[in-house]
C-alpha cells in the first residue's frame, strides 16, 4: 500500500484559513490502513481546524467526508460532488495520487494536500510501517531470494554488499536499519542458492523507473 | 469566557466510574461541572473523541482509568495514556492549552481521590478560563487574543 504521514497542522491551517468553508476529504484505502487519512483522521483534522479557527478568531466552517478511494472516478459520487461544490476549498487526506485525481475530476475546485506521501510499504505492527517497494518498473526480487535490493539497500546495489555493512546493519542508520545485502546473503544461503550471487549483475534498465518520465500503462484488452 | 466550566470526564467502568459512584455514596462533594461519560475501559478512548469534546464546547477533559498494572483489559489504560499525550500535542498545535486535557489513574476504592481530582481539575480549568478573560480585557485590539477558547455547550438540565 501507499504509506503517508499527515502534514504539520500549521502548514495545513495556513492554507485553509484563506477560505470560509472547507471540505476535509478522506480516502478509505491505503491511507486508512496506514492511519493517515481515513475517516478517523478526517474527524481529528476537522476538529483541529475548528478549534484552531476558534482560537485565532477565523470564521471557517468545516465538513468532513470520506470516500472509498480518491484514485478512481466512480467513487466521486453525486453526494461528494455536491459537497465539493458547496465549499471554497478541499483538503484532501489522500496520497498524492488522490489529491491530483480530485483536481482532475473537479478542475474548478481548490484542493490542498493534507498528507506527505512517503513510500510503498507494509505494516510491520500497528503504528509501524516500512518501505518494501520502490516501484522501479522491472521487478528483480526473485533473483535475490525475495528481498528487494533496490528498495531495501540504501544504495540500491545489485552487487552488494558495500563497505558500509557492519554486523548486519547499514551505516546509514546502524541502530534501526538492516543491511539488505546481509539479509539477501542469509536468505540465499538458507535457500541453498548462495552461488547465484557470484554472478555479477549488469546495470539495471532504469528507463522503466521514473528516469523514463511519468509512466502510463495501457491495456487494450481491458479498455471499454 | 465561561466562568462555570464544562468538564467532561471519560471514566473507566471498572475503576474511576466506580470511584465516582463511591464518592457519592460517601457523601463526598465535587463540582457539578464534571459530566461523566462511562466507558468499558479507557482503552476505548480515541483522539477524535477527545478533540470532539472540545469542539462541542468542553472547557476541560479528564480521562480517568485504572492504576498502572490494574487494567481489567490489561493494557487499556496504558494505551489511553499514549493517546492523551498525542491529543495534548494536537490541541497545542491549534492553540488550545494542553493543560485542559489530562489523564488520571483512580482505583475503584478511591472515592475521595476521585472527588479531590475532579475538584482540582475544575479549579485548574477555571484558572485557565480566568487567564483568557483577563487577557481579553487587557487587549481588545486583536481577534486572536479576544477569541474564546471554547464555546459554551448547551446545557442539558
Amino acid at each position: 500500500m501507499i504509506v503517508a504521514e499527515r502534514k504539520p497542522f500549521e502548514e495545513i491551517y495556513n492554507n485553509v484559513r484563506k477560505h470560509k468553508s472547507i471540505l476535509v476529504l478522506g480516502c478509505g484505502s491505503c491511507v486508512t490502513v496506514c492511519m493517515a487519512g481515513g475517516e478517523e483522521e478526517v474527524g481529528i483534522l476537522s476538529s483541529q481546524v475548528e478549534l484552531g479557527a476558534r482560537e485565532k478568531g477565523d470564521d471557517i466552517s468545516v465538513i468532513g467526508h470520506t470516500i472509498k478511494r480518491q484514485c478512481d472516478v466512480e467513487f466521486f459520487d453525486d453526494e461528494t460532488a455536491k459537497k465539493i461544490e458547496q465549499v471554497d476549498a478541499v483538503v484532501s487526506m489522500a496520497c498524492g495520487v488522490g489529491v491530483q485525481f480530485c483536481v482532475e475530476r473537479f478542475p474548478d475546485a481548490i484542493v490542498y494536500p493534507a498528507l506527505n506521501t512517503s513510500f510503498y510499504g507494509a505494516t510491520m505492527e500497528q503504528g509501524v510501517w516500512a518501505e518494501r517497494c520502490a516501484g522501479c518498473g522491472e521487478c528483480v526480487i526473485e533473483e535475490f531470494g525475495g528481498i528487494c535490493p533496490i528498495t531495501r539497500c540504501s544504495k540500491s546495489l545489485l552487487n552488494g554488499p558495500c563497505g558500509g555493512s557492519d554486523s548486519g546493519k547499514c551505516e546509514v542508520d546502524p541502530e534501526n536499519l538492516d543491511c539488505a545485502w546481509q539479509l539477501i546473503i542469509d536468505r540465499m544461503d538458507k535457500l541453498g542458492r548462495l552461488e547465484e550471487l557470484e554472478q555479477v549483475r549488469p546495470p539495471k534498465n532504469w528507463s522503466k523507473n521514473r528516469d523514463g518520465g511519468p509512466r502510463t500503462i495501457t491495456r487494450e484488452d481491458k479498455r471499454l | 469566557m465561561n466562568k462555570d466550566p464544562i468538564i467532561i470526564a471519560f471514566c473507566c467502568h471498572y475503576c474511576a466510574f466506580t470511584a465516582a459512584d463511591l464518592a457519592g455514596t460517601m457523601r463526598q462533594q465535587y463540582p457539578t461541572n464534571v459530566r461523566i461519560v462511562r466507558l468499558p475501559c479507557t482503552g476505548k478512548v480515541d483522539i477524535g473523541m477527545l478533540l470532539h469534546a472540545f469542539v462541542s464546547g468542553a472547557d476541560g477533559v479528564m480521562v480517568a482509568g485504572c492504576e498502572e498494572g490494574s487494567c481489567h483489559f490489561l493494557t487499556g489504560n496504558l494505551r489511553a495514556v499514549k493517546r492523551v499525550a498525542k491529543a495534548k500535542k494536537l490541541l497545542a498545535e491549534t492553540g488550545v492549552n494542553p493543560e485542559r486535557l489530562d489523564m488520571f489513574h483512580i482505583a475503584a476504592s478511591q472515592g475521595p481521590l476521585f472527588a479531590q481530582t475532579a475538584t482540582e481539575f475544575t479549579e485548574r480549568i477555571k484558572g485557565l478560563n480566568m487567564e483568557i478573560s483577563e487577557n481579553a480585557d487587557q487587549d481588545v485590539s486583536g481577534p486572536e487574543k479576544t477569541s474564546q477558547n471554547c464555546k459554551p455547550m448547551e446545557k442539558n438540565t
